[in-house]
């Protein structure tokens, strides 16, 4: 038996816990010992084995402190042409100094604010990381909309990781969206150095009715991290959900993404792309859960794997017997470059209601040669010719980002990594 | 211009073509016709470098080149231009994109410097009018929901705007109906001069009503039987290909 396996490492982070939400950390803790790492035959986890994962790769199970960053470091790590909020954090800690507001938003400590349900999202007894975050985070972010506040210019979330020793890093984010509000995030997660450490984040998002929020991730870490990312979110009436997680880089990166519908006319759309090379495991599991009638989910996951890199993508949709008329559909695509690479893909549909549409498809496969050939024919070199039919292949993806600067900026790192030798 | 010597080439190990000889020179049309799986295609294909081919023996020459050693790329911009039989849809990239980039690779092997965006869309307009195509069609995915017809003027777009050396047209006249392939023989016929040459492969002799041939050649079990001119195909329109494939079969058996 492991260490790990029987908890005694995480011991240290649960001492370095600070003495606020004491109940909360309690049942965070007890929810953690009650589920336990995932074994390595465990359904949820079984074609990404963190607990042997984090066993391996990790010298130190301790919280990583703050680290000083510089309004340098800032200012090169915001995407050309971006114009918007900016909140930065170190390890998890909010840096209020180098961040930015606007009008209509509120940023607060969740230490500051009192009452806030965390957890009720985001439930400890449905994953053992969240419950370990719930047990162990240091502080975090409450952000709320204003009801009727439309905020046009997106909100980029700037989280710098670095540490020593293999750290853990338990970034906890709560957002409130009012009725009536709209409102994009972008959560990019930058690895300072190549040292390797371990994030484990949670963000609830609660959407009011008719209120329209984007949630944009973008990975793009050193090959030494492991992470874990939690994304809960619960929409209302009317309200509408946008996701897209892009996933560049890592070494073994598990994305756990669930959306609640709990109100008619709500929709959700959430996409993704996982670019991987080298040895990286990217693991996508979303989760869609149609709770009423008269709700729509859309979800497109694309990925292209090179070399000896892994994926996983599971995607489910609860559809309830109440929830009539549901609009479901979810598609998974990938493109495997090399014979080492491996993707894992599962659709999984639980309809319990008669009166609905849904549909699901995946698929697995390598570059077309005779697209390959056609385009060599017309004097394009073969390396321009598979990147151009790559990119081709992502953008669909890409293309469902609103906000310029971020989708510039991606196009911009993918077009560099598909016109060399990737 | 051409030189074909005796040209072997076979796929996962069956012989497709069986010593071919052929010389094509500057200003010249010829037309390759022949029956169902006599090697048609397979000529084409190896000239412009499909991976699928394995050449066992022979040589040819382009222009002095050693054409069989070169990357399909590399024939592309000396001059080679193949007109796919079944051109590919390719969803997410766009005629002009991809032709842009095309181009300029082209330019740069020939030591030319790039088109920029300006000179580039006034090069486009005028191909354009030359097979009749809509802009509209080219910003679109390359051919993705293109119907037949507008599939092969896009191949004839692409080569008026590649200005190759060599055209190969591999059965661009097959799902054509009458104004198509009226549109598409014209773009063919502006396009020929005294420095280039046309490679017409087809089964049937209507294209060559437009695309007049300086010769016929008539290939069967991979090897050119029977060579002419332009009234060869009239005949093989007449007579079928019955009496060519009795023909040299009564001599094999001999």
């Amino acid at each position: 038996m492991s260490t790990l396996t029987q908890h005694e490492s995480v011991l240290g982070l649960f001492e370095a816990a600070p003495a606020t939400f004491l109940s909360l950390r309690q049942l965070g803790k007890e929810s953690f010992y009650a589920q336990g790492m995932p074994a390595l035959k465990a359904e949820e986890y079984k074609f990404t084995p963190l607990a042997k994962k984090l066993e391996s790769s990790l010298t130190e199970f301790h919280p990583a402190q703050r680290v000083e960053i510089s309004t340098e470091q800032v200012k090169s790590a915001v995407f050309p042409n971006f114009k918007g909020v900016v909140l930065v954090f170190s390890n998890g800690h909010f840096i209020a100094h180098l961040s930015t507001t606007t009008e209509g938003l509120t940023i607060n400590l969740l230490s500051e604010i009192e009452n806030t349900p965390l957890g009720s999202i985001a439930k400890p007894d449905k994953d053992p990381f969240t419950a370990l975050n719930q047990a162990t985070f240091t502080d975090g972010l409450h952000l709320s909309i204003e009801n009727k506040k439309s905020i046009e210019s997106p909100i980029l979330l700037l989280q710098f990781h670095q540490a020593q020793g293999g750290q853990v890093i338990s970034p906890r984010i709560w957002i409130e969206a009012g009725d009536f509000s709209k409102a994009t995030f972008i959560d990019y997660h930058i690895s300072v150095d190549a040292a390797p450490y371990f994030v484990n984040k949670v963000v609830e998002i609660k959407g009011g009715v008719h209120a329209n929020i984007s949630y944009h991730s973008l990975q793009e870490e050193s090959n030494q991290v492991i992470e874990v990312s939690n994304l809960v979110t619960d929409i209302y009436q009317d309200a509408q959900f946008n996701s897209t997680q892009i996933t560049l880089s890592g070494d073994m990166v598990r994305n756990n993404l669930t959306l609640n519908l709990l109100g008619s006319n709500s929709v959700g759309n959430m996409n993704g792309l996982y670019l991987l090379q080298g040895k990286s495991h990217v693991d996508n599991h979303t989760n869609v859960d149609h709770t009423i009638p008269h709700a729509e989910s859309n979800e497109l996951y694309k990925g292209i794997l090179a070399d000896q890199s892994r994926g996983v993508f599971n995607g489910k949709i609860f559809v309830r017997q109440i929830a009539q008329k549901t609009n479901a559909f979810q598609q998974n695509n990938n493109i495997l470059l090399s014979e080492d690479a491996i993707i894992n893909t599962k659709p999984q549909l639980e309809i319990w209601a008669d009166d609905v549409k849904c549909s699901h498809g995946c698929t697995v496969g390598q570059l077309d040669e005779e697209a390959l050939f056609y385009l060599q024919a017309r004097g394009i070199d073969k390396i321009t010719a598979k990147g151009l039919l790559l990119y081709a292949f992502a953008g669909e993806v890409l293309d469902k980002i609103e906000e310029d600067s971020l989708r510039n900026y991606i196009v911009n790192q993918i077009q560099n990594r598909l016109g060399s030798n990737f | 211009m051409l030189s074909i010597k005796n040209l072997h080439a076979s796929i996962e190990g069956t012989p497709i073509l069986r010593g071919i000889n052929l010389e094509v020179k500057a200003g010249e049309v010829h037309a390759i016709m022949g029956p169902n799986g006599s090697g048609k295609s397979t000529l084409a294909s190896v000239l412009a470098g499909r991976e699928e081919y394995e050449v066992t023996e022979g040589e040819v020459f382009f222009q002095g080149k050693e054409l069989l050693s070169l990357s399909p790329e590399d024939r592309a911009r000396e001059g080679v231009f193949l007109a796919f039989q079944y051109p590919i849809e390719i969803p997410g990239v766009s005629t002009t994109n991809f032709l842009r980039t095309a181009l300029n690779q082209v330019r740069e092997y020939r030591g030319q410097e790039p088109l920029d965006a300006v000179k580039f869309l006034s090069l486009m307009k005028e191909k354009m009018a030359l097979v009749e195509i809509d802009q509209k069609l080219l910003s679109r995915s390359l051919n993705e929901g293109f119907s037949g017809g507008e599939k092969k003027r896009n191949e004839i777009f692409q080569m008026a705007m590649l200005n190759p050396v060599l055209s190969i047209l591999d059965e661009t006249d097959s799902g054509l109906d009458i104004d198509a392939l009226r549109i598409v023989s014209n773009g063919v016929n502006k396009l020929k001069s005294d420095t280039t040459a046309t490679i017409v492969v087809t089964h049937y002799q209507r294209l060559l009503d437009y695309i007049i041939p300086d010769f016929v050649h008539v290939l069967y079990k991979g090897r050119i039987v029977k060579s002419g001119k332009k009234e060869l195909a009239l005949e093989l329109e007449e007579k079928g290909y019955d009496w060519i494939k009795e023909e040299v079969d009564s001599t094999a058996t001999v």
